[in-house]
């Protein structure tokens, strides 16, 4: 459901709008809720699968509570006929199988009163939170339904009614289902059964606004989390070794390229800890094999003086932060925009580095991959900016676009007469020798160095160095891909990251009402240039930036960095809830009439 | 940085790099790079393909004292960057090397899990229970009655046993050798290095600024009065009642080495697609 622009009253963003939506939804929002284990997960994925085999696009954002096993799940899926790539405003559709602790998503899950509340009322009364919104209330039987169905399971009475209220036909739900199963015939005809009996259900929901059939799609699609796409993104770059320790909400990155590394000649190791990953894959690529750990932000934390030594060794590195709540162990399964700060200047002394963001779930392939490529050819680190929200959402994208980014390393040959590893050359890359090269053999040194490797504390040494590993970085052409750049205006908007695509979709709710507003979706955040800023604000006489989190940093970096034209202003709040179009949409608006 | 012809027949000169050490006079280190350079002469490897990675302390230095490929990283990391390099390139000769405090306290984590892990690498701790580069801190190899400015009156703490917890862990060769005896070292050495997974060679290398009592050393070490065994509980009995200065290998067991290495390639990375399309 999305809210209409620019009324008098924001949305807040912690307390859902209690206001009628006037306008036709243009994509539908549904939530699937209930205990842990009772397989509203799997629903919603069937779900988002079954919306993907009938055309549509969509999204579907996983959420629940700190127990590992037995808390509160949901799943935020939407649905729409054109991308989504964020969460709506409001949900049109909660459902849920019980209501335990289900009221602990009330912030999560904002209702109105055009919303409609499914629930079984032998399971106890909808909570409050959920009644306070407005909504409409209509009771369902649904554990009786699936109970006189023997070996049939709730989730899919829950997954059919959805299903048929999103407008799905019964031949699509059902392909999702048999396509998943993986069990014995008899309990995929109870479910099936089950699947039937909800949608049947469904027509005790009257007056509820469906999406209509999709367009035939055109061209192939794609279903993928973000952590799967930056882990496909790393090997179509050409990485081929990953060390990792376990961290959420990173671990389904490694889990993905555990054994996808295996199958094309890789490795994974699993390190100790994140001081161990970090120096493993430094280990490996000076090995000559192009290498990534992912982490979030207590390992980013722990890995800053091992990225500072593939700083001063010159060792290309790719570091994928899937950022959560913090500072310390934080919101762990929650999205916030926060290790900015951190990334783009946690290390010490002055050390040159790449930070790259994904603008987008689909996007975290192409990003990624620009890292590797960024990493190889510059022999330097790159830190890929990606979320909770990017990571562990699944969407339906438009198969994305072939892309050339691979590493390509500057390497020495064998026998080069008076090789230095590390010589100052104009671009700043030097060819790197790799182990197995005769005649050539150098040692890789934290230590400050000469040209050839050898210690020094000599100031001519540590200028030339220094001046040798920011020029590398500045000098490189990064070319279209430093930031996605939309539409035109005497008004720019600043983001990066998950942000960019609630950000995207509140402009285009505004184009849609007569006001533009330039988009600029920063992909690469270090180094950060004068003259790309000045080209892509040229004509531009007011900047907002947008961002998730508590401190403004993106904001504060620029500044900090890049003359911005007239009083730039900062949108900005922390996680855990997503950033929604509307609440930016009316904040924009509210800037651009100022 | 390597002057010696290819074809010239390879002598422990071959693996020694131009490059003056920055170590004491006096100081065991110097040993122990003869005795590495020797040893690499014994099994006669060509120097491109051996790496040497090292972590930060003194003796962390002796990368590049070698005419091989070196890697001088951080403060007790050398066992992970050792790690990742050969799992990657199994084709390398990895040794790895440092003192008692980057591997046994910043670097004890690693320790561990690289002799669980027992990945064909050799480690070599040159041991002189000091901190000598920060200029004389007690280590956790140092008795625990030595008096320094920053522990005074002596840590009072037990003294680590790294044999023991090499042990423990499943290090699949363990050996102490006296830098005082270069020969002897270079010869466990060359075993240690032919020996299959994760080798561990703790060598007693005095420190003559910080600890000039360990120029006694060489009056107390003797070889080892028993022969290297496989049996992991008798090397246990043998190493709980050692007194630190029995020379030799101790333990050489026959653990599998790990199997991580890279594998030929059953895919081309495009056929992954097929999991994300619809």
């Amino acid at each position: 459901m999305d809210m209409p622009v620019g009324t008098e009253e924001r949305a807040a963003a912690s307390a859902p709008s209690r206001r009628a939506s006037p306008v036709a939804s243009s994509s539908l929002s549904i939530a699937i809720a209930g205990s842990g284990g009772s397989g509203v997960m799997t629903a919603g994925m069937l779900l988002l699968e079954a919306a993907a085999k009938a055309g549509l696009y969509g999204l579907m954002v996983r959420t629940s509570g700190p127990q590992i096993r037995g808390g509160e799940a949901a799943a935020l899926v939407r649905l729409a006929h054109r991308p989504v790539a964020a969460l709506g405003d409001a949900f049109d559709l909660l459902v849920a199988v019980d209501w335990q602790n289900v009221h602990r998503f009330a912030d999560e899950i904002p209702l109105c009163e055009n919303s409609v509340i499914v629930g079984d009322a032998g399971e106890g009364d909808t909570p409050d939170v959920f009644r306070a919104s407005g909504a409409r209330v209509v009771p369902l039987p649904l554990k009786k339904i699936a109970k006189s169905i023997p070996g049939s399971w709730i989730n899919m009475v829950a997954l059919g009614l959805a299903g048929a209220l999103s407008g799905l036909s019964a031949a699509v739900l059902e392909a999702a289902l048999r396509q998943s199963w993986k069990r014995d015939d008899a309990g995929l005809a109870a479910n099936l059964e089950a699947l039937r009996a909800g949608i049947a259900a469904a027509s005790q929901v009257d007056a509820f606004p469906t999406l209509g059939a999709a367009k035939p799609a055109r061209g192939t699609r794609w279903l993928l989390s973000g952590n799967e796409a930056a882990g496909y993104g790393a090997l179509c770059g050409g990485v081929r070794f990953v060390a990792a320790y376990p961290i959420t909400p990173a671990t389904e990155l490694l889990e993905w390229m555990a054994p996808a590394l295996a199958k094309v000649g890789g490795t994974l190791v699993q390190a100790e800890d994140e001081l161990a990953s970090v120096n493993m894959i430094i280990g490996a690529s000076y090995g000559g094999v192009p290498s990534l750990t992912a982490t979030a932000g207590p390992g980013l934390a722990l890995m800053t003086e091992g990225i500072g030594l593939a700083v001063a060794s010159e060792t290309p590195i790719v570091v994928v932060d899937v950022m959560r709540g913090g500072p310390s162990t934080g919101i762990p399964a929650k999205s916030e925009q926060s290790d900015l700060s951190f990334a783009v200047s946690g290390l010490h002394g002055d050390a040159p580095h790449l930070v790259v963001a994904p603008t987008s779930i689909g996007d975290c392939l192409a990003t990624t991959q620009w890292a590797v490529h960024l990493a190889e050819a510059l022999q330097a680190p790159a830190l890929v900016l990606s979320d909770q929200f990017m990571g562990q959402s699944r969407a339906i994208v438009d198969e994305p676009a072939q892309s050339t980014w691979v590493a390509r390393r500057l390497t020495a040959t064998a026998n080069v007469p008076d090789y230095k590893r590390y010589r100052d050359t104009e671009s700043g890359i030097s060819p790197m020798a790799i182990p197995g090269t005769p005649g050539v053999v150098y040692t890789a040194d934290g230590l400050e160095h000469t040209e050839g490797g050898i210690p020094s504390s000599q100031a001519r040494d540590h200028a030339r160095q220094l001046d040798k590993r920011l020029r590398k970085l500045v000098l490189h052409d990064y070319g279209e891909m430093w930031a996605d750049r939309e539409g035109s205006g005497e008004r720019a908007i600043i983001t990066f990251g998950s942000a960019a695509s609630p950000v995207r979709e509140a402009l285009r709710r505004l184009r849609e009402r007569g006001t533009h507003v330039r988009l600029i979706a920063l992909r690469l955040l270090a180094p950060l240039s004068q003259e790309r800023f000045d080209e892509a604000l040229a004509g531009v006489s007011q900047v907002l930036v947008a961002e998730q989190n508590h401190g403004a940093q993106l904001y504060r970096y620029l500044r900090a960095m890049i003359d911005l034209p007239g009083k730039p202003r900062s949108f900005h709040r922390p996680g855990p809830l997503p950033l929604r179009p509307g609440e930016l949409a009316d904040a924009i608006l509210a800037w651009s009439t100022r | 940085m390597n002057d010696v012809a290819p074809c010239a027949p390879r002598t422990a000169q071959t693996y020694k790099s131009a490059y003056k050490p920055i170590w004491c006079p006096g100081c065991g280190d110097y040993s122990v790079l003869s005795s590495v350079t020797k040893a690499l002469a014994m099994l006669d490897l060509p120097p491109e393909d051996v790496v040497v990675v090292s972590g930060i302390g003194c003796s962390s230095r002796i990368p590049a004292y070698t005419n091989c490929y070196g890697f001088h990283g951080v403060h007790g990391r050398s066992l992970a960057a050792a790690t990742g390099l050969k799992v990657a390139r199994p084709d390398l000769t990895v040794l790895v090397a440092g003192g008692d405090g980057d591997g046994y306290s910043i670097g004890g984590n690693h320790f561990l899990h690289a002799c669980r892990r027992n990945v064909d690498l050799t480690y070599i701790v040159m041991d002189n229970h000091v901190y000598g580069m920060t200029k004389g801190q007690p280590s956790p190899t140092t008795e625990p009655d030595w008096d320094s400015k920053l522990s005074p009156g002596g840590t009072k703490l037990r003294v680590f046993h790294p044999l023991v917890v090499a042990l423990a862990s499943g290090a699949n060769f363990i050996a102490r050798a006296f830098s005082g005896d270069p020969n002897g070292t270079a010869d466990i050495l060359a075993q240690a290095i032919r020996h299959p997974g994760f080798s561990f060679v703790e060598i007693l290398s005095p420190c003559v600024t910080f600890r000039p009592e360990q120029r006694e050393w060489k009056t107390q070490v003797r070889p080892a009065p028993v022969e290297p065994t496989t049996d992991a509980s008798r090397a246990a009995r043998r190493l709980m009642t050692d007194d630190g200065f029995n020379i030799g290998v101790l333990y050489a067991g026959d653990r599998p080495v790990c199997p991580l290495a890279p594998a030929e390639p059953r895919s081309r990375v495009e056929d992954l697609e097929a999991e994300f399309a619809l």
